[in-house]
């Protein structure tokens, strides 16, 4: 009787309609975020919903391949760009062409009932070829019969293609100095010129302070008279307020050793 | 088994949204990822394809389509650092001067 | 034998009949040698010339005097010299046509043109460019034959354009000038309207005969529709109007004086302008097919020789008065060619008389001129009779030649004329009568302005006799002037009846009441010449007139005005107009659509927005219209 109720769903159905109206939120966010970091997740959550999807059809070789190269290497990819590019900027929402919002619009209307109509012409429903014997030897080996096999040219041109995209990223990423580049001798005596000069340190920054309890790099040091060497803990700590006071770990000393005072005054007394 | 058209045509839908979205989004790469988006939608006709007729072939393709899409995102980010590096912006429509 | 057979009947050329085409060849070849000898033959050059023209007369004096020891129907001698050019099935051939009618033509050119050439070895002695002068006059006496001995209308055509030619170089011979070379291009121009309707006569024959052959035409007209007749003697009187300086085409006539003396004594007196009576008379099969054209014909030769007497008697330059009187007889021939059968042989007749006689004026004219210091102007003349004696009585011969006196050239040939008229029209006649009239008046006006009365010589002039090379042509041509028409009386009708195809009438000594009237008429004529001009003195300069005639007469019809706004103004204005039209219809529409797709273009390279998303959404409209286009071809 219960069988009888719920209707025959397989797994795969039900998968489908779970990761599909994902996929299409996702997709949605990418186009309507404004700030492009989340665009870029959106993406990310576009393919791995992709990759679940291939899983219910026969193609786990690549399930992986989807989550390994797309999702794992093409979307970091772009977001080490957005990174340097800038990532918190949010873009405008103003349409600086006029009409383009909505004759893009219709055209995506357009291509979307062409889309339809077109597959709804030409797929013939019913039954169809599952791939059960194309995996017959596993999908993987069935993978690479075809590819070492009927597409070994195809294979290896992309291959060559490949080469090249490197090749291309290193001739574009390359930046020509315009200026000579300076060497050691030449920076020393700078330091030497500028220490005549302006007085300026030849030397390198002194290192944080050490304390009893403390030596991280918050902790500044102490000169000769006691007070603080203010070269020897970053600016940015101390502007955030995460240099440590040395007052404080003084006072921690001083404490520590009145209260060793204080025992050797009882001892001595008795 | 899933009913293909129905992968078909989220298929399709993702294409358009992609398309859309190079139409109307000005940040670079933004529309580079709806670019990636379109690939993507193809990638999962090719899979169903290859469920329709019983075959490895569309997921051979989807797969050099794969490494194809690699190659020209490589290429592509090279490109948008380029021109970041020299215009500071990654505004699409400031690259504008290929007019009449 | 009837008329037709009598008309194409033609004997082929032998014996002295095949040398004929020397007559052309003679004067040609000197003009050419003259042109092209340069001034080495500038001593003795005109003699070459002299003798070429002498020499075509003795062959023509030999041809005509075996003419008339054959039989009639043996007179007419045809010779073919070589095929010119065949195009199609038209075959053109260059042939020569001896009979009657040539004959005589060419006796009148190459005689007269021999007195004139000696005439002119005195009257151009001064001049620098004689040679040429003489080169040009016998290239005018080959073209004039070719026309007048030419058996096909094409070859006809080739003299015809071939005086015209002469005449134009003639005419402004003293270029240097700047009226002279106008008044040669005006008489080129004029002609030129003339020879487009002989053109487009020879066209007519073409398309309808397939030849413009003399006997193929005329064995063909009687077979053509009646208005195709009609129209070639349209055609063919334009042409005449033109050469002839016939109303409406007479303006150029006047001007022509311009000219050396013996010029306008050779072509605008004597040969050229009485082609167009040559070409009526040739033609004549063409007429007698067609009464409006024949019509048209006498009503032409009607109101030119009113016009030529009217314009006669108000012009002071004795040139101008001849020139005149020369449109008026020929419009007396014209009449007389228009009448029909009955007139062909009074039109020759006259052709020939007022050769000699207006020739001999002409000279005459160019004689006292070069006595008066080449002065035009009859105010100042006056008493000449005295001073020069043989210029005065040959001049004299020619003016009672040319006012009828009985007995004289002028006397017979005009008479007939006259009479032929009144038979014809009563209208015609009586104008006929008023312009002999007129003539009688303007030309005894002349003798009273030039060589009787008072002197009225300007300071300076010493008018003295001209020399024996200048008097002696003088004197043949005033014996001609008094003898010619008692011989050819009654000769010519019978001689030119084969040629012609006029109806011989019956000619005696005693004059008809027509006649009486005639004589009558005149010697009123002259009577008001000597009351007007024959007593009292001749102003120095023309007086003042309100007399409209007058007036009308000075302007010469008021003839160079009339074409102006007829012809010239619209001519203007329909190249005004053309230009206009080429310019903002025609460069306008080029124009407009260059300027319509430079401002397409200009709309449609705003799609070019050089934004990337711009040309993102032109691609995916693109992909969707072209896939819905290729599945509505799939569906289809």
């Amino acid at each position: 009787m219960i069988p009888a109720l719920i209707p025959m769903v397989t797994g795969a159905s039900l998968t489908f309609w779970i990761c599909a109206p994902l996929a299409v939120l996702g997709a949605l966010g990418l186009v309507l975020f404004r700030k492009a970091v989340y665009s870029a997740l959106s993406m990310a959550f576009v393919m791995l919903n992709l990759a679940v999807l291939y899983g219910t059809m026969d193609a786990p070789f690549l399930v992986f391949v989807q989550i390994i190269v797309y999702t794992g290497a093409i979307m970091m990819l772009f977001l080490f760009v957005l990174m340097l590019v800038g990532i918190d900027t949010p873009d405008s929402v103003i349409e600086t062409l006029r009409g383009q919002r909505w004759l893009a619009a219709l055209a995506a209307l357009g291509t979307v009932g062409l889309l339809f109509f077109g597959i709804g012409g030409s797929v013939r429903s019913g039954p169809f070829a599952g791939l059960t014997e194309a995996n017959a030897i596993g999908n993987v080996e069935g993978i690479a019969s075809l590819v070492f096999g009927r597409y070994v040219f195809i294979f290896e041109l992309t291959s060559a293609l490949l080469i090249t995209a490197a090749l291309a990223a290193m001739v574009l990423a390359h930046r020509t100095r315009v200026t000579e580049k300076i060497g050691q001798r030449l920076q020393a005596a700078q330091r030497m010129r500028d220490y005549a000069e302006t007085g300026a340190h030849p030397g390198p920054l002194p290192a944080s302070g050490v304390f009893a309890g403390h030596n991280s790099i918050a902790v500044p040091a102490l000169l000769p008279d006691g007070s603080v060497a203010e070269s020897s803990v970053s600016r940015t700590l101390v502007l955030r307020g995460a240099a440590l006071d040395p007052e404080d770990l003084r006072s921690m000393t001083a404490d520590r050793f009145a209260a060793i005072e204080g025992v050797k005054e009882e001892e001595g007394d008795e | 088994m899933t009913n293909p058209e129905n992968v078909l045509m989220l298929a399709g839908v993702l294409f358009t949204i992609g398309a859309l979205g190079v139409m109307l989004r000005r940040n670079a790469l933004v529309a580079f990822m709806c670019v990636e988006l379109m690939l993507n939608a193809a990638n999962l006709a090719l899979v169903t394809g290859s469920t329709m007729n019983g075959g490895l072939d569309g997921q051979v393709a989807s797969f050099f389509v794969m490494v194809v899409a690699a190659a020209e995102v490589v290429v592509g980010l090279a490109i948008i650092m380029t021109i970041y590096r020299t215009r500071r912006t990654t505004s699409v429509d400031d690259a504008n001067l290929l007019k009449l | 034998m009837n008329l037709l057979e009598t008309l194409s009947h033609t004997v082929p050329a032998t014996g002295m009949f095949a040398n004929a085409w020397w007559m052309i060849a003679a004067p040609l070849l000197v003009a050419a040698f003259l042109l092209l000898a340069g001034r080495v033959a500038d001593a003795w050059g005109h003699f070459v010339a002299v003798a070429a023209v002498v020499f075509s007369f003795s062959i023509a004096a030999c041809l005509f005097g075996e003419m008339l020891g054959r039989g009639a129907e043996e007179r007419a001698v045809e010779s073919t010299l070589y095929t010119w050019f065949s195009v199609g099935t038209w075959t053109f051939d260059v042939g020569l046509q001896i009979d009657q009618l040539s004959i005589l033509f060419a006796m009148l050119i190459t005689g007269v043109g021999s007195l004139i050439h000696i005439y002119s070895i005195g009257y151009m002695a001064h001049d620098e460019r004689r040679r040429r002068f003489f080169a040009y006059l016998n290239l005018f006496v080959a073209a004039m034959l070719t026309l007048v001995l030419a058996n096909n209308y094409l070859i006809l055509f080739v003299g015809w354009e071939g005086v015209g030619l002469a005449s134009y170089l003639l005419i402004s011979f003293f270029q240097h000038k700047k009226s002279a070379a106008d008044a040669g291009v005006k008489a080129f121009v004029m002609n030129r309207v003339g020879d487009f309707g002989m053109l487009l006569a020879i066209f007519t024959m073409l398309a309808m005969f397939g030849s413009s052959k003399f006997s193929v035409v005329n064995a063909g007209v009687p077979e053509m529709p009646a208005i195709w007749a009609t129209l070639l003697g349209v055609f063919l009187l334009l042409g005449a109007c033109g050469k002839s300086a016939q109303v409406p085409l007479q303006a150029w006539l006047l001007d022509a004086m311009e000219g050396p003396t013996p010029v306008s004594a050779l072509i605008h007196a004597a040969t050229m302008v009485t082609a167009g009576v040559y070409l009526v008379v040739r033609s004549h099969v063409v007429y007698e097919h067609s009464m409006i054209a024949q019509t048209a014909v006498v009503v032409v030769g009607t109101v030119t020789l009113l016009a030529g007497a009217w314009i006669g008697t108000s012009q002071d330059d004795i040139k101008k008065v001849l020139a005149g009187s020369t449109m008026s007889q020929i419009g007396y021939m014209m009449l007389a060619a228009g009448i029909g059968p009955a007139g062909y042989a009074f039109a020759i007749f006259h052709l020939l008389t007022h050769g000699f006689f207006k020739a001999n004026m002409f000279l005459g004219a160019g004689s006292v001129m070069h006595g008066m210091h080449d002065d035009v102007n009859m105010r100042n003349y006056g008493a000449l009779a005295k001073v020069m004696r043989y210029t005065y009585w040959t001049f004299f011969c020619g003016y009672i030649a040319i006012i009828g006196f009985p007995l004289t050239a002028g006397y017979f040939s005009k008479d007939h004329i006259i009479e032929a008229a009144f038979h014809y029209n009563v209208v015609i006649g009586l104008c006929a009568l008023i312009g002999a009239g007129v003539t009688a008046f303007y030309m005894t006006r002349l003798m009273f302005m030039t060589f009787w009365g008072k002197q009225r010589w300007q300071p300076g002039v010493h008018p003295h006799e001209s020399p024996k090379v200048m008097t002696l042509p003088l004197v043949v041509l005033a014996a001609l002037s008094i003898v010619a028409g008692a011989l050819m009386n009654w000769w010519i009708q019978t001689w030119l009846e084969p040629a012609a195809g006029n109806h011989p009438h019956e000619v005696s000594l005693i004059p008809t009441p027509i006649g009486l009237l005639a004589i009558a008429v005149v010697a009123a004529g002259v009577a008001t010449g000597w009351y007007f001009f024959g007593r009292g003195d001749i102003p120095k300069v023309a007086p003042a007139s309100k007399n409209p005639f007058t007036l009308v007469g000075r302007n010469v019809l008021y003839g160079d005005q009339l074409n102006d706004a007829v012809i010239v103004q619209p001519t203007y204005a329909l190249a005004a107009a053309s230009d206009a039209t080429d310019r903002h219809a025609i460069d306008g529409l080029f124009d407009g659509l260059a300027h319509g797709f430079g401002g397409l273009s200009t709309q449609v390279r705003k799609l070019q927005t050089g934004y990337a998303r711009s040309y993102a959404l032109t691609m995916t409209a693109g992909v969707v219209v072209t896939a819905v286009v290729l599945i509505l071809a799939h569906l289809a």
